[in-house]
């Protein structure tokens, strides 16, 4: 067996060794081609469009196998779930319910001599249903942790990381995924490296970056694009917003600093242009946090400060609640609203679940960043408005133009605690509904 | 992520959990991943800090009876085969299910239904809903926006409709007379629209 083996072996090593030079001669000739990709739009508009057919026909395929083997296809909330969410308010339910009830008792059984009416609203201990049912809603999903986890796709985009179904449908998408794999791991990841790497992070860089990972950017309204001495406020959803819009315009940065590769960024960064960087616990002073800020605005030769107000990466389905911060400094703000299409690849980084590293390889081997970037008219605070209400008038005028839903919920909550506020909301609601027979009921 | 099949494979007893709850795999796999991201330090158990950590439902006025619920007496943690016995109550009544005399009635029957909500006024397991008992539930529900008297009428009032034996108590039994009907269809989680391939639509 001896003898036999070790010429074997050196033939395959050697075979191994000829397959790699001539894979990593073909790519760097084909480097050559990502130079063409940066320049010509079209070839970038007509891959995306390819992509989208390939997608389409792999969820259908997908549905068709299912259907053929009777299994249950796991679709994403939005269309169905273990929870169907109709936005049903309060007091319908309780009416429903109610309903139901008194069509019981009216059928004979030994009531008392006031059988409730439908329509009194007076009450039953059947109440305790909807609060029941909204309280397992909300432990099977929630709002505010649905909004701090990647948004689910109707169609698979052909990544492993996004497909919850079973496997192996057919034998055709099984040999489209591994083409896929194939070409993603094998041709675009080391393109991008190389790409990315080799260049120092810099206003110029930030160019080349958006090109390395094929981005698709659409910028709207380039005339509203920020000017010096304002607040460029934008919502949050990867690092990779800051390259996307320093790719448009030259900004100060101002941010949490970051450990390890991030924080690396950070500081070659500083050395670059004047930026404001944190500790997440100097944040929590908000005076020196202001008075850095408008030092900063105050100077007009000074680029416009990038803010995210948010605090947090949201996973671009939503805009949470902003903070007031940078509302108070009293410059012009120039709302800036960033909405990246999930198909091509999910930009959102959840940082308490993947850290930089991972976040960035993720990145740089999906099929495509592909985003609209639209630059609000400039906002200034009205009289008599206060901080906290500018910034919610901000923040509708970005989710509008975003298509984002406006949520009043804190971004703060992904790592803090709910208000009691809120849950005297609900008891106020449910009491309006009783107290106002009950007083109806001691006059008569 | 992961495969989905691998999924199903670390999860201890899976096969009779399916069949105890119910649940379809793809519910299943769901539910896990619900689990892990409720359990914050890994764990793989939960404990009543991670269910307070729900903001809707630290917001809900009886958001910690639902979370008692899940605790048996005595226990601190629930793991996950638990849990997800637990939201199978939830799940819609099956109206094609075979009736075999001997099977054990399934955790989403009316019945049981109906036992879980008793039991969330009932926090001391006597089989009866005192008037003490109510009186705290009202309180969760309504907090300040009413006064004592008020609340106490409230109180006086649904327990002499609802207790036919005038032991000044509801049993379950006085508990399910009052109760609706048509549970399945309004008052618990609902799932219409699931792409059940099984049946024919």
């Amino acid at each position: 067996m001896g003898p036999f083996m070790s010429p074997f072996n050196n033939l395959l090593c050697m075979l191994l060794g000829i397959s790699f030079t001539v894979w990593f001669t073909l790519l760097l000739v084909f480097i050559i081609v990502p130079a063409i990709f940066g320049l010509s739009f079209g070839i970038r508009r007509l891959y995306m469009k390819t992509l989208l057919k390939v997608f389409e026909w792999a969820t259908v395929r997908m549905e068709r196998g299912a259907k053929e083997k009777k299994h249950l296809l796991y679709k994403p909330y939005s269309l169905n779930s273990i929870i169907a969410k109709e936005p049903t308010s309060l007091e319908e339910e309780l009416k429903e319910i109610r309903r139901n009830c008194s069509s019981r008792e009216l059928d004979g059984s030994a009531s008392t001599t006031t059988s409730p009416s439908p329509s009194s609203s007076e009450f039953e201990m059947s109440d305790t249903f909807y609060f029941c049912r909204r309280g397992i809603e909300s432990i099977v999903d929630d709002e505010v942790t649905k909004c701090f986890t990647a948004e689910e796709l109707e169609s698979w985009n052909l990544l492993t990381r996004s497909n919850n179904n079973f496997n192996h449908i057919s034998t055709r998408l099984t040999v489209l995924w591994g083409l896929g794999v194939v070409i993603r791991y094998g041709f675009l990841l080391p393109l991008r490296m190389k790409n990315f790497l080799s260049e120092k992070v810099h206003l110029m860089c930030y160019r080349i970056c958006v090109r390395a990972l094929t981005a698709i950017i659409t910028y709207h309204h380039s005339e509203n694009k920020p000017k010096n001495g304002g607040i460029c406020v934008a919502n949050h959803t990867s690092p990779i917003d800051v390259i996307i819009l320093a790719s448009d315009g030259c900004y100060a940065m101002v941010g949490q600093i970051h450990g390890g590769l991030m924080g690396l960024i950070q500081r070659s960064m500083v050395k670059a242009c004047p930026h404001i960087w944190f500790e997440r616990s100097e944040v929590k002073d908000r005076h020196l946090v202001a008075k850095r800020l408008s030092n900063h605005v105050k100077d007009k030769s000074k680029l416009p400060i990038l803010i995210f107000p948010e605090g947090t990466c949201i996973n671009n389905t939503s805009v949470m609640m902003f903070k007031k911060g940078s509302f108070e400094i009293g410059s012009t703000v120039y709302p800036v609203a960033i909405k990246y299409d999930p198909r091509f690849g999910e930009a959102f980084w959840n940082s308490s679940k993947f850290g930089m590293v991972n976040y960035l390889l993720r990145m740089m081997s999906s099929w495509a960043i592909v985003c609209s970037v639209w630059y609000l008219p400039p906002m200034s605070r009205q009289e008599g408005e206060d901080a906290m209400q500018f910034a919610n008038r901000v923040k509708a005028a970005i989710a509008r133009q975003g298509g984002l839903v406006d949520l009043l919920w804190d971004g703060g909550l992904k790592r803090g605690k709910v208000k009691d506020t809120f849950k005297e909301e609900q008891q106020k609601l449910y009491s309006k509904i009783l107290v106002g027979t009950q007083e109806v009921r001691s006059r008569s | 992520m992961g495969s989905t099949s691998s999924t199903l494979l670390k999860i201890p007893n899976v096969e009779v959990l399916m069949q105890e709850t119910g649940f379809s795999p793809a519910h299943i796999i769901r539910l896990h991943d619900r689990f892990k991201a409720l359990d914050k330090k890994g764990r793989g158990h939960l404990c009543p800090q991670d269910f307070g950590a729900i903001k809707e439902l630290a917001m809900n006025p009886i958001g910690d009876r639902i979370i008692g619920a899940f605790f048996s007496p005595g226990k601190e943690t629930v793991d996950f085969h638990t849990f997800v016995k637990i939201l199978a109550h939830f799940r819609p009544v099956d109206k094609n299910r075979p009736k075999e005399p001997n099977s054990p009635e399934p955790i989403n029957s009316r019945s049981n239904k109906l036992r879980f909500a008793f039991q969330l006024y009932d926090q001391d397991k006597d089989g009866k809903i005192s008037r003490d008992e109510l009186l705290k539930v009202l309180r969760a529900m309504l907090g300040m926006q009413v006064t004592e008297e008020q609340l106490e009428s409230i109180a006086d009032r649904t327990i002499q409709e609802a207790d036919l034996d005038r032991d000044d108590a509801i049993s379950f039994e006085e508990f399910r007379k009052v109760s609706p009907e048509i549970l399945h269809s309004r008052c618990f989680i609902k799932a219409p629209v699931i792409m059940l391939m099984e049946r024919d639509c």
